[in-house]
């Protein structure tokens, strides 16, 4: 990494033009690269700073679309199909950009035991959305996740990404219909 | 994100002794100066007093157990490394996602400071160059918590070059995982930190601490045996052995959750306690829920196998309770009632392992999916008689010869020991296969209601029934 390239990252922020002239430049033109090239000067290209690259490119892009892991891979150096093997091995990084509303719900061992699965059910049921899926206006993505380490609260349900503990179906419901000004 | 509910989980009543939940009361016991107002970074003063042979001997003489899961005392592991060969790395596992665990989250949450202090006494003891936390990707309090302490004990010269004024260095490296179980598997882990997929190495070598981190020496310690040292450290090898017994020394924190009237996280005198003080105590969980009775608990997350109300009297023993039958692993407690349905419960836990098999060993990538397929089935009201035998022969597959499993006076069974063999490079396999076969030793009855009640119903009745559509 030249001199040069630092002084770019530190002068100016969020704009395209930060890229660094060796660097191809995205032909989408997007602004939001220039801070993955932001984190990837301030870990020198290393290639073990996959996962953290990755990171930051889900936080800056809410998913991880294909043109986003060939970006990464060219940047480190590394093959498209190593980058994509470690992108879906790890369950957070995302592929799909989710709805406006973000629903998980538990189904660890302790929530189970306290009816997790109908919780899951009903949430379907009522916003007609499949797990792991968007519902078909946009508004609600329903997760499950095997186990949030919240198990003395259980049976959890999180709302974009607040924990709300000692749910049942119809409490489940009535948070989801606070939150989404009770549309279906 | 700091909406995070770290004030539930842990529970302090009683008197009892506190060596790594000192803070958890405090409001603020995350912030430094609160850490410093409590006699925190007195250990490392302490250590950094002593020459580095002399505070490894201290940690090799209190005979701290690893509280990860394999219980493997810390002052040996740290004496494995080749001694010519530098630089040498710790590495903070902190992706705690055994299911039923959640200790080391309030640790790192609650006390971070009391981590990093224990990283560095661990550093300072074995002539570590550098620290790695790994903390997993589902706990961003954690993440931000222990981001803010390093700061701070950067700030305060804590950590980096020249600690506290001698020529002692080391840096500390946040790393945030991003979601997979088999990354709690030690070498996992050190793929992961080197960018790679969560695959665990092959073993020879054993230990990480011969061939580890970047090819160099490693240790890999669990977030609450690093906790266990700034506190080892000020009070001294005796007072830390005065607890407990003497082949399980000190305390341990222990993740209790399920059908008991107060889940919680505990920290219970090692060796003493037993299952029955901590799942009927009054100072403890009170007891099962509506006076219901106790069917079957896990007496150490999810992979290990279960125990009957026979087991109650056991107790915190690495030792008994591997005689047992099982283990404590990570001191994970999932207590189910009368009312469980115990194959529906083993299918939950075997659906975890399954999916979350790394996929590099094929007992375990397609054992652990027909483990579930099978199960399923019979959950479902779908199972033929042969599929108990399947099951079973499904899991001489993953775990050769016998498998543990607790002793029971009810079904004439005697106690196989822990552990297990097994035709996997790491546990995740075996681990799909236990609540497997725990359910059907213990509750075979269970599995074949299932399956004769489908098969006693004649064909023509099966549309006609409304309640045989959903019975599962």
């Amino acid at each position: 990494m030249s001199d040069t390239a630092l002084e770019a990252g530190a002068s100016a922020s969020g704009s395209r033009h930060t890229v660094d002239p060796g660097r191809p430049e995205h032909p989408s033109g997007d602004d939001r690269f220039a801070l993955v090239d932001t984190h990837l000067r301030r870990v020198h290209d290393a290639q073990d700073q996959l996962i953290e690259t990755l990171h930051v490119a889900q936080d800056v892009f809410g998913f991880l679309s294909d043109d986003v892991l060939l970006y990464v891979a060219r940047a480190l150096r590394l093959p498209p199909s190593m980058v994509y093997g470690v992108a879906t091995f790890y369950h957070l990084f995302t592929f799909e950009p989710p709805g406006e509303h973000t629903c998980t719900v538990c189904t660890g061992t302790a929530c189970f035991v306290k009816g997790a699965d109908d919780i899951v059910a009903d949430v379907a049921t009522a916003h007609g959305v499949h797990v792991g899926d968007t519902s078909a206006d946009g508004r609600l993505t329903l997760r499950t996740a095997r186990c949030l380490g919240s198990c003395g609260l259980a049976p959890v349900v999180v709302l974009d990404g607040v924990v709300h503990g000692h749910q049942s179906p119809s409490g489940a419901l009535a948070l989801l219909d606070g939150e989404l000004g009770g549309v279906r | 994100m700091s909406s995070y509910p770290w004030a539930a989980g842990y529970i302090d009543d009683g008197d009892r002794p506190k060596i790594v939940t000192s803070r958890f009361h405090l409001e603020d016991g995350y912030t430094l100066e609160r850490y410093q107002a409590t006699g925190g970074y007195d250990g490392l003063r302490r250590a950094l007093a002593k020459s580095p042979a002399e505070v490894h001997d201290e940690v090799r003489g209190a005979t701290i157990l690893g509280r990860g899961g394999a219980g493997f005392p810390a002052g040996t592991k740290w004496g494995l490394m080749p001694a010519d060969k530098y630089p040498r790395y710790l590495v903070v596992n902190g992706d705690e996602s055994e299911p039923g665990t959640y200790k080391d989250r309030l640790l790192m949450e609650r006390d971070p400071h009391q981590l990093i202090e224990g990283c560095l006494i661990a550093a300072y003891a074995a002539g570590l160059a550098q620290v790695f936390l790994y903390i997993r990707g589902e706990m961003p309090l954690a993440h931000e918590r222990v981001g803010q302490a390093l700061n701070e004990a950067y700030a305060a010269g804590y950590v980096g070059t020249n600690i506290l004024g001698t020529d002692f260095s080391v840096d500390i490296v946040l790393h945030w995982g991003a979601g997979a179980y088999v990354v709690g598997e030690e070498t996992a882990l050190i793929e992961s930190l080197e960018g790679k997929r969560g695959e665990p190495r092959l073993k020879p070598p054993f230990f990480p601490a011969a061939i580890g981190l970047y090819g160099q020496p490693t240790i890999v310690n669990n977030v609450e045996t690093l906790s266990n040292l700034p506190w080892l450290l000020v009070n001294g090898m005796e007072a830390y052995t005065a607890i407990g017994t003497q082949t399980s020394p000190g305390t341990r924190m222990v993740a209790v959750s399920g059908h008991v009237n107060r889940p919680g996280v505990y920290e219970i005198v090692n060796g003493t306690t037993t299952f029955r003080d901590l799942l009927y105590g009054d100072e403890f969980c009170q007891g099962i829920r509506n006076g219901n009775e106790l069917k079957a608990f896990v007496p150490g997350g999810g992979s290990a196998p279960w125990f009957t109300p026979e087991q109650l009297d056991l107790p915190f023993e690495g030792r008994l309770v591997g005689a047992a039958g099982s283990m404590l692993g990570s001191g994970a407690i999932m207590v189910m009632d009368h009312t469980t349905d115990i194959p529906a419960a083993a299918l939950t836990l075997t659906h975890f392992y399954a999916a979350e098999s790394c996929g590099q060993c094929t007992p375990c990538r397609e054992g652990g999916t027909w483990l579930e397929r099978v199960l399923s089935r019979i959950v479902d009201g779908n199972g033929t008689p042969a599929d108990l035998d399947q099951l079973l022969e499904i899991g001489e597959s993953i775990c050769p010869g016998a498998f543990p499993h607790a002793s029971s006076s009810a079904l004439g069974l005697e106690a196989t020991p822990f552990p297990y063999k097994m035709t996997t490079i790491c546990f995740v396999g075996p681990s799909a296969y236990a609540p497997v076969h725990s359910a059907l030793t213990l509750f075979r009855s269970e599995f074949e209601a299932k399956i004769t009640r489908r098969n006693s119903i004649p064909v023509t009745a099966v549309h006609a029934t409304p309640e045989t559509a959903g019975a599962h």
